[in-house]
């Protein structure tokens, strides 16, 4: 039977990201396009943070996970005309974040918001009584925040325009 | 010159800019006055170096330059096209944190130019690229009103920081008469003097929310040099000191 690209789509569920494994890169929205060709399969992604050091690998998943669910060749690409935002993660991919404890970004609307400073809810007790410690955390996606009502430290993926 | 030329010229300056200070900023690995800082500047070194990067990589896909490793590595000092301003040890906090402010707000208002160029492999680019820098910006701003209200010494700092800092970052705007009239009239971009313009509206904003004063402009002498590929003697030590592992082995692969 041919592949499909619904074939494709459901093959790529399966590769996770390597910083946040319960995300998929379909989760991500990291995936542009798929199409299949006469030789092979062509997947167009984009990095969620230009300086990510993790594209390499995660561009090596998807041609190793595809190459076996699919049997059939793999190419992965860059897609250089489309950019990632956070708007692009699905309505899965925020409870997964939280059921994971991280916050999830805040849906952006319009441009020059500071959304991270204000109503980020702890992942731990849904308080907004919280404060942006650091727009920086342990990866480039991540900011660290405080929680006063529970007393956590928590991180948040955090929204990007 | 060429548009091309013209191009290229500009692409090297802002990549050398991202590259330098990225390593400047790397360079608090470690050292950070408390764990989120050293975290905040090593975050934004690879945000810098990864920009750096994704320039270098345009210069070698549409204008026939180098590979990004051999070029941002492998040439002469006088082959840089970076700033003064970046070139600077960090020296302490304050200096670090106020070039830091002055910077990123410059290659925030670059950057927001950039969407709009009619050299098409930008726009995505720039797009990117700004909303990555909003949280530079994000991170400055909250540390420079902090210590302004933090009592005088800090508050004395701050301030000295800026008066020191301020002819240096003007150089970021450095005219390049030649390029710079391809550039405008193609309409790649502003052009400096705009871009300046609009920088020294959004930090004067910046700096009387929390107090200082912004020193004028025509008060000072800018520093320039950079831009023409005459540095300050504190480049070389820093390109050695970068491209050692590179140069050890060229063609090795990771």
């Amino acid at each position: 039977m041919p592949i499909t690209e619904k074939d494709i789509y459901k093959a790529l569920e399966q590769v996770m990201d390597p910083e946040i494994p319960v995300l998929s890169v379909i989760d991500l929205g990291m995936i542009t396009g798929v199409r299949v060709e006469e030789e092979g399969v062509h997947v167009k992604m984009i990095p969620t943070f230009s300086a990510c050091p993790a594209v390499d690998y995660i561009k090596q998943n998807i041609r190793s996970t595809l190459e076996k669910e699919l049997d059939a060749k793999v190419m992965v690409e860059i897609d250089k005309e489309a950019t990632w935002n956070s708007n692009r993660m699905s309505a899965e991919a925020h409870e997964k974040l939280k059921q994971f404890g991280i916050a999830p970004p805040q849906v952006q609307q319009g441009e020059e918001r500071a959304e991270i400073e204000l109503h980020t809810a702890c992942p731990h007790c849904n308080s907004e009584n919280t404060y942006l410690r650091s727009p920086f955390g342990s990866t480039l996606c991540r900011a660290i925040h405080y929680c006063r009502n529970c007393g956590y430290v928590f991180e948040h993926f955090k929204p990007l325009g | 010159m060429t548009k091309n030329d013209a191009l290229a010229r500009m692409l090297t300056a802002m990549a050398d800019d991202a590259l330098i200070q990225g390593h400047r900023n790397s360079e608090w690995t470690g050292l950070g006055p408390i764990m989120e800082e050293d975290i905040a500047f090593s975050s934004m070194a690879q945000d810098k170096i990864g920009h750096a990067w994704a320039l270098y990589r345009i210069l070698q896909e549409e204008l026939n330059g180098e590979d990004p490793d051999s070029f941002a590595f492998l040439r002469n000092e006088k082959d840089y096209r970076c700033c003064h301003f970046v070139e600077y040890p960090n020296g302490e906090y304050d200096f670090s944190l106020m070039r830091h402010f002055l910077f990123d707000h410059a290659e925030a208002i670059r950057y927001q130019q950039l969407r709009e160029s009619t050299f098409a492999p930008l726009r995505p680019l720039a797009e990117k690229l700004k909303g990555e820098i909003k949280y530079h910006t994000l991170h400055a701003n909250a540390w420079i009103t902090q210590l302004c209200r933090a009592g005088d010494e800090s508050y004395a700092r701050m301030q000295s920081a800026l008066n020191i800092c301020f002819p240096l970052a003007l150089g970021i705007f450095e005219p390049d008469q030649e390029a710079g009239t391809i550039l405008e009239a193609e309409g790649i971009y502003p052009g400096e003097t705009k871009l300046k313009e609009m920088w020294l509206d959004r930090v004067y904003n910046l700096c009387a929310a929390a107090g200082l004063n912004l020193p004028a402009e025509s008060s000072v002498t800018p520093e320039y040099g950079g831009r023409k590929g005459y540095h300050t003697e504190y480049l070389q030590p820093l390109l050695e000191e970068m491209g050692a592992v590179f140069r050890s082995d060229p063609q090795a692969t990771w």
